[in-house]
């Protein structure tokens, strides 16, 4: 088989995986979408305790929502650099990238340890069961994201740019940039709807 | 999406900014507190569809592939089942207290709800 | 360290612990036996052939056969306890309490009904999708191979969490759905409910992969110049089938996994106090359920398009509008779910809505009943058991239909919510629909997997024993709801006047006894017959679409050259214009056989069990390993192997001989 026969073949399996992948990924959406939801019917079920406007502190949510807009660009940057071949770029970014990710992880941690300590944790009310399972699915998300970054960068470090590890970079950005599409909704309806109820 | 359609440096950067503007715009309507009730939530409406776009389209190229589009059509699929499914729940839920009103709420409601007026008690 | 594991939840009834000992030495005899007689070496060699050939296969052809037996393994389960059932309502009348204690027969129609939908019908589903799927298409494999084992195997992880709880523990006694309150800690405060949640969130993982894999396999794997309208209705009905099964069950999996919060981590979701709200689970769960139907009942009435149009010699009727038909139930499918809380308190506009939009589904699928009947019209009709199955269907969907009409109602649906009218509806459409469907299919391709036709005679007197017993056993229902009769009862007073449509009822479970056993002794009878029912040509039914262009039963890779398609009934179109088949082979690369689809499903088995049990350690660890086998096989490079042209010609010409001496 020529190689420009084999390159055709190459090119349809990929886009037959980016295509699954994004199908995937519509599921993941709808799964959010049945969180928020929830979250709705719920966000008043305060049981007396005390509500989003209470709870969230506005410019740490800003802080996080920033970082993570950031590390969904340099995933981007990350891929664009892949496709011109340049390695020591590539690490470069997806290293921001998964500072980033981390970072952002960590304030949430935070956040969530500090409701917690409080005495506001997920067994409180149902307004609470709903804010830290729709945030924390999130958060779940990024982690397997990061495992997967972490998992890449070593694939590429021991193989290179191959067909199948460019096309593993382009599924992780797409993963992470619907992350941070997510967020933009958790932004909104958990954060700011909530401060200006 | 496929390699025929992967944007540049200054696409992304594009999309970047755009969204930056997205997420501080109804930020600061929120903390300053500008416009309230349903206006105010009009406007993070908007904000928020429009940033989730422009990542869309900046980020994910979509609409940018070439035809089939099957990219864009599951992605609208999905997007209906999440509108039918989010608020056709949100209304239901809603809904359910229907049975449960007392007498001047039943009146007030039919009033509101349904625009007759009730007869004369 | 355990949990909540100890000693006292191996089953301490009777009934219970002289069934599973004498199930474990029947079985431990048995394999005793087969070893003195041929041996530790042949013992091993089975095992070996089994693993190879089968477990860790990843043709779809194998998958799919492997899905089916799961499947039937569970019917006899599931029916042992309709079975069950039947006797306890025909028998619990006044002073007697029948067979079961309340308890026990909670969780025995609990068992029922989730074993009978997750297990049977997904099942027998999957499994022909797999055989038939690709074939149909012209292609080699599904999209994603690897995806399609792990799918398989979660499947089967789910099917051995159900029936784990009958050793260890119980089962949930909340119904199939396991409506909350009833179903949250307070009140069901076992492992049951646990075990319900994590068989049905494993292989709904599963389900949802599978959906992907067959959705891109559609889309992306057509043979050259097979256009969506080119298909074959059964590939159109399979694609309706997984754009639900795609949409719908990420809400099944939320709200699973909300509920199983509330339970394992004290939230409230949907607890009756700290601000829950249990009907937000109903709607939830709901939102999942009613596409659920639709996602089993579409590839039935798929199946139902080839049967008919190959056994009527005639195309089939109005195609274009079957795609409309198939493409209007999938969409509505998301638009009716309310219809099965009518009661729950919504007002007339909710309720209206939903219920106006419930009698719209119907019409479409009326469209594609007449359309199967005017394929009928004029033709050359035989009447094989695929079209004895198919006419059983058109009787009893019809009945069921127009009493889901009524049902959708809401002002009828006030007085029969909940009764065994409704039972005895939605048994109409899953029996008559959707087992009537998939037992044509079986039958129907059953020749293109093994190379022999099912018994013919049996295969009738199967049909008629469900025909029968289907009638004895559910028209006294609709009788029985209307009459005030509620569904789950496991005692009544006699004044009710019921007891005697119930024991007709009971006799109506007894046919359908009947048939199924008609049915083992017909695969008993085909496999011992197999030499006198070969398939030599590959197309044993005259058939119009391209799977019966090839070897039956099948080659592992299907197609020795893929097809150029340039109509629809593709194959039809090849024989007519009698065009010669090149023979210019090449190599072909198909995928490896990889343990890893098992590992994983094994790993998420563990951690289920772990969460079960409040067994942390361990659920962390199974948690972990899922994770770390998929790591380990993303660094697997060679997963795939190849066969020569020259294996592949010499295949085909054994074939070409074969053809020709028919």
């Amino acid at each position: 088989m020529t190689t420009q026969a084999e390159q055709k073949i190459h090119q349809a399996e990929t886009n037959k995986t980016i295509f699954g992948f994004w199908v995937y990924i519509m599921t993941d959406c709808v799964l959010f979408a049945t969180l928020f939801a929830t979250y709705a019917v719920l966000h008043n079920n305060t049981f007396g305790g005390p509500g989003a406007r209470e709870l969230f502190s506005m410019p740490f949510v800003l802080a996080e929502t920033l970082i993570l807009l950031t590390s969904s660009f340099t995933i981007g940057l990350a891929v664009l650099a892949a496709r011109q071949k340049r390695l020591a770029l590539v690490y470069s970014w997806l290293a921001v990238t998964f500072i980033l990710g981390a970072a952002f992880l960590g304030l949430e941690l935070h956040e969530f340890s500090n409701l917690v300590s409080e005495g506001h944790s997920w067994r409180a009310s149902a307004f609470l069961s709903a804010f830290f399972t729709l945030v924390g699915t999130h958060g779940l998300h990024i982690t397997s994201g990061l495992i997967w970054m972490t998992v890449l960068i070593a694939q590429i470090f021991r193989k290179g740019f191959t067909g199948s590890t460019l096309k593993r970079l382009a599924l992780f950005s797409l993963f992470w940039h619907f992350l941070d599409i997510v967020w933009v909704f958790i932004f909104t309806v958990v954060y700011l709807l909530g401060a200006s109820a | 999406m496929t390699t025929n359609s992967h944007g540049s440096v200054s696409s992304y950067a594009v999309g970047f900014m755009l969204s930056l503007i997205f997420t501080f715009a109804p930020y600061f309507m929120v903390t300053q507190h500008i416009g309230q009730g349903w206006v105010l939530g009009s406007a993070l409406a908007i904000f928020a569809v429009s940033q989730v776009l422009v990542q869309l389209v900046f980020f994910l190229h979509l609409g940018r592939e070439k035809r089939p589009r099957w990219h864009s059509l599951a992605f609208g699929f999905m997007t209906v089942v999440v509108v039918i499914v989010v608020f056709g729940s949100l209304w239901i839920m809603n809904n359910l207290n229907y049975h449960t009103m007392s007498g001047p709420t039943v009146d007030q409601y039919i009033q509101d709800e349904e625009a007759i007026k009730p007869y004369a008690r | 360290m355990l949990g909540r594991l100890n000693w006292d939840v191996l089953p301490n009834d009777p009934f219970t612990i002289i069934a599973l000992v004498a199930t474990g030495l029947i079985a431990g005899a048995g394999l005793a036996v087969l070893l003195k007689i041929k041996g530790l070496a042949w013992a091993r060699k089975t095992v070996m052939y089994i693993w190879r050939e089968w477990l860790t296969s990843l043709d779809p052809k194998k998958i799919g056969v492997m899905y089916i037996l799961v499947a039937v393994a569970m019917l006899l389960r599931g029916a042992a306890d309709a079975g069950m059932m039947r006797a306890q309502q025909a028998l619990s009348v006044g002073d007697s309490h029948g067979i079961l204690q309340s308890d026990t027969f909670q969780q025995v129609f609990s068992a029922h009904g989730t074993i009978m939908i997750f297990f049977v019908a997904m099942g027998l589903m999957f499994g022909i999708i797999n055989l038939v799927l690709p074939l149909q298409l012209g292609a080699r494999d599904v999209a994603f191979p690897f995806l399609n084992s792990v799918s398989f195997w979660l499947f089967s992880a789910g099917m051995i969490l159900i029936n784990l709880s009958l050793v260890l523990g119980e089962f949930s006694a909340a119904g199939w759905l396991a409506y909350p309150p009833l179903s949250e800690l307070q009140y069901s405060p076992g492992v049951g409910v646990d075990y319900w949640i994590w068989a049905l969130q494993i292989a709904g993982v599963g389900s949802l992969l599978s959906g992907v894999n067959f959705l891109v396999t559609i889309l992306k794997m057509r043979a050259p110049g097979m256009t969506l309208m080119r298909m074959p209705i059964f590939a159109w009905s399979v694609m309706g089938s997984m754009l639900l099964v795609v949409f719908a069950f990420p809400i099944l999996t939320a709200t699973l996994a909300m509920l199983s919060l509330d339970r394992t981590l004290g939230m409230h979701f949907f607890t009756s106090d700290f601000g829950g709200n249990a009907m937000m689970y109903i709607n939830l769960i709901w939102a999942w359920g009613h596409p659920e139907v639709y996602i089993l009942v579409l590839p039935a009435f798929g199946i139902f398009s080839e049967v008919v149009a190959t056994f009527s010699r005639k195309r089939l009727f109005g195609y274009t509008s079957m795609v409309w038909a198939i493409a209007a139930i999938t969409f509505l499918s998301f638009v009716v779910w309310l219809h099965h809380f009518f009661t729950m308190g919504a007002g007339a506009n909710v309720n209206a809505f939903f219920g106006i939009m419930t009698m719209i589904i119907s019409i479409p699928t009326g469209v594609k009943v007449f359309n199967w009947l005017f394929t009928m019209y004029g033709g050359r009709v035989r009447f094989t058991s695929p079209m004895l199955w198919f006419i059983g269907f058109v009787i009893t969907f019809t009945i069921g239909g127009a009493t889901g009409v009524l049902l959708a109602v809401p002002a009828a649906d006030f007085q029969l919510h909940n009764s065994l009218f409704l039972v005895a509806h939605f048994h109409n459409m899953i029996i008559g629909g959707v087992v009537f469907g998939y037992f044509a299919g079986l039958t129907y391709w059953f020749p293109k997997i093994f190379g022999f036709r099912l018994n013919e005679k049996l295969g009738k007197l199967a049909f008629w024993f469900w025909l029968s017993g289907f009638c004895f056993a559910f028209i006294p229902l609709y009788i029985l709801g209307m009459m005030g009769a509620t569904r789950r009862l496991d005692h009544y007073d006699p004044s009710m006047g019921w007891q005697g449509l119930f024991i007709v009822a009971g006799f109506g479970v007894v046919l359908i006894g009947l048939g199924v056993a008609t049915q083992i002794l017909q695969f008993y009878v085909s496999i011992r017959d197999r030499h006198l029912n070969r398939d030599l040509t590959g197309d044993p039914w005259e058939g119009r679409t391209l799977e019966w262009s090839i070897a039956s039963p099948a080659p592992v890779y299907n197609f020795a050259i893929i097809p150029k398609v340039h109509g629809r009934d593709a194959f039809w179109e090849t024989k007519q214009n009698g065009t010669t088949t090149s023979t210019d082979y090449t190599d072909i690369h198909l995928p490896k056989n990889t343990p890893f689809g098992i590992f994983i499903a094994a790993s998420s088995l563990v951690a289920g069990f772990a969460i079960i049990w409040h067994i942390w350690w361990l659920a962390g660890l199974g948690l972990l390993g899922v994770i770390g086998l998929i790591i380990i096989r993303s660094f697997d490079e060679q997963t795939e192997y190849t066969i020569t042209a020259k294996e592949i010609a010499k295949v085909e010409a054994a074939f070409a001989k074969q053809k020709a001496t028919a």
